[in-house]
């Protein structure tokens, strides 16, 4: 016969009295709910059931809830149920819960299985690269728009964004590359000293920076930290409907807020390049002269030889087809987030991989274009 | 085990326990103060509407009740019990037995409304995955939601459902106190008034004593026992509805007596 602290049992020519005890509330809603389970279990059929519940201090939902539970699993089998002693406050909540609870539940939401993800996944990569292209082409026809009516362009828009992608950035840049070029210039003196050939790392460092290390690592950091605060932005726009206010006030969300903002990168990422080239050029120097023993004037002069203008152009050249890349790429995810602060979350995650990801896929198409012409 | 502390005997005024007494609270922002050494009491098991101008403090009070503003002085007692003299554990133990709806519902927006509703259970009782969905369930049907909703996320709910899915879940621990932030605002007329009758009917249920603020006078007039009104960082005044028309404070004149107020008394006869 189960006795709780919270209910107690007793039989009478099969008559049931159940006597509820104590605080029936949240705290204690475990132990009544292993009570209700054992009531049930130990008397599946009785001839009726009376409730005494004089001796309940306290009820919450949780209680009444679990009572509910109870009077219905004997109530269910057609056995008469009667309730005493119940105090005048709880009589509402007891009354709310028996109504509670008889309407069909939802499915819960399905998670995916792996086969049916991969299935997904490839789905969406298909649509994920029409999207791009779409999007492409909106940018391409605003830019258009704006060139025709040069008035329309929004000139403030992309300074502000020029002062925050181009001119915030260039103190992390030139460090960053600046410690690259010292790197470099270490590792390079350190493995050609074996050979005596330390005076060609100038050459390595100079050709490497300018052609490849200077811009692919500017691009890299702007997809990081320009491209990331883009999709936050335009994503958080368009979670709290500013997108929508834009188009109903007849302007083109992708003429005011994308394309200053493209416009912005392409102007600062080869500026930046090239202010980083230099602090990679002379963290190399600066190496090179203490631990290589190379003094300035033997690394300028020998600098001059190495590298001509194809080299430095090669890099230029390159950094505003970057800059567009990750503007594009990062606009657009902002334009997809969804309602929940996930979906901002991964669509700034994909934001910076797939910006990253295609900043270095064009550098190697650029590589091979290059070789080709002989540059 | 009984963890829950008993509630202390408050002091009484007029025979009503005051289960929030605020007193002589300070806040201000940089130079500007907001509230000027306030005082104000609710007492158990009442409906208190909080009125006052637009950015005159409202919100501030609630939040500087609720902790999440710093006060620069004065005292707030709830459960009898001063919250600056709490340790950790004991101020957890004063915020499972208070419930808030915040304006804009504040729905956890990765959690459908059934792992919102769960949250708080999960995180403060250990209770079987069955019992969990039950009471979800429940509190879903209390505050008149379609059983069907537990598996939505917040994005794709409406607005008034969501006030009423945020309700759900600042009830799941079933409070004592509950906090309202404007429940009614961004509700149609008919919503408001369907709102205004369920929290009528979970005071009821539940013994719940509410904290309200809104600008709704529907609302001031249909559940609200009793009513205080902020304006320059002071109670004005407090009392029934029928207390208020007769203020003479001219903005309460105006708030009371204005062409909206005497459209509210024109439907009401």
């Amino acid at each position: 016969m189960p006795h709780t602290s919270l209910i107690s049992v007793h039989t009478q020519d099969d008559r049931l009295t159940v006597a509820g005890r104590g605080a029936w509330t949240s705290e204690h809603a475990n132990e009544l709910e292993t009570a209700v389970g054992d009531a049930v279990a130990t008397y599946p059929s009785p001839k009726g059931v009376d409730f005494d519940l004089a001796g309940v201090e306290r009820m919450d939902t949780f209680g009444a809830l679990l009572f509910e539970r109870l009077r219905r699993a004997w109530d269910e089998k057609g056995i008469a149920t009667s309730i005493q002693g119940l105090a005048p406050r709880y009589k509402i909540l007891l009354e709310e819960m028996a109504r509670a609870g008889r309407d069909q539940r939802p499915a819960p939401r399905r998670q995916e299985a792996v086969l049916e993800r991969v299935g997904h996944e490839v789905v969406n990569t298909g649509a994920d690269a029409l999207a791009l292209l779409n999007f492409i082409g909106a940018t391409i026809a605003a830019m258009l728009r704006v060139l025709a009516k040069p008035r329309t362009f929004r000139f403030t828009a992309m300074v502000n964004q020029l002062d925050r992608v181009g001119f915030r950035a260039v103190p992390i840049i030139m460090l960053i590359t600046f410690l690259i070029g010292c790197i470099l210039a270490q590792q390079g003196i350190f493995n050609f000293r074996r050979f005596g050939a330390e005076i060609y790392v100038v050459d390595m460092v100079g050709v490497l920076v300018l052609r490849e290390l200077g811009v692919l690592i500017v691009a890299i950091m702007i997809a990081g930290r320009s491209g990331s605060a883009y999709t936050a932005e335009l994503g958080s726009m368009r979670m709290r409907e500013e997108m929508d206010a834009l188009r109903v006030m007849g302007f083109d969300p992708i003429e005011v807020l994308v394309v200053p903002r493209i416009m912005a990168l392409v102007i600062a990422l080869p500026l930046l390049t090239f202010i980083g080239s230099m602090a990679a050029i002379f963290g190399a120097g600066l190496v090179s002269w203490g631990y290589g023993g190379i003094t300035p004037e033997i690394f300028m002069q020998r600098l001059k030889s190495a590298i001509d203008l194809d080299q430095f152009n090669v890099g230029m050249i390159k950094a505003p087809f970057m800059a567009a890349t990750i503007g594009i790429v990062a606009c657009l995810e902002g334009m997809r987030v969804g309602g929940s602060a996930e979906s901002l979350g991964a669509h700034t995650t994909a934001s910076v991989v797939k910006a990253i990801f295609l900043v270095i896929v064009m550098d190697g198409v650029f590589a091979m274009f290059f070789a080709a012409i002989n540059m | 085990m009984d963890t829950q502390p008993t509630p202390a005997a408050a002091p009484l005024a007029n025979g009503k326990e005051a289960i929030i007494k605020v007193r002589d609270i300070v806040v201000g922002f940089g130079d500007r103060i907001i509230l000027n050494h306030l005082d104000l009491d609710v007492y158990r098991g009442e409906i208190l509407g909080f009125v006052g101008t637009s950015g005159g403090g409202k919100s501030v009070l609630t939040r500087t009740i609720l902790g999440l503003v710093p006060k620069r002085s004065g005292m707030v007692e709830v459960f009898g019990e001063n919250l600056d003299d709490l340790n950790e554990s004991q101020r957890s133990a004063v915020e499972r037995r208070w419930g808030v709806l915040f304006q804009q519902g504040a729905l956890f927006s990765s959690l459908t409304v059934k792992q919102n509703i769960q949250f708080p259970l999960r995180e403060n009782l250990k209770l079987s995955q069955r019992l969990m969905d039950d009471i979800a369930f429940a509190k879903i049907e209390m505050v008149g939601l379609k059983p069907d909703v537990a598996e939505k996320l917040p994005s794709e709910l409406s607005g008034g459902m969501i006030k009423r899915a945020a309700l759900a879940r600042s009830l799941a621990l079933d409070p004592e106190i509950l906090f309202l932030d404007e429940p009614t605002s961004g509700l149609d007329p008919i919503g408001a008034g369907d709102f205004d009758e369920l929290i009528r009917t979970l005071q009821q249920t539940l013994g719940l004593t509410v904290f309200m603020v809104t600008h709704d006078l529907d609302s001031l007039h249909s559940v609200c026992d009793r009513i205080a009104a902020l304006a320059e960082g002071k109670v004005i005044a407090q009392g029934t509805i029928e207390t208020m028309m007769q203020a003479t404070h001219p903005w309460l004149r105006a708030y009371f007596h204005g062409s909206r107020a005497r459209a509210v008394q024109r439907g009401r006869g």
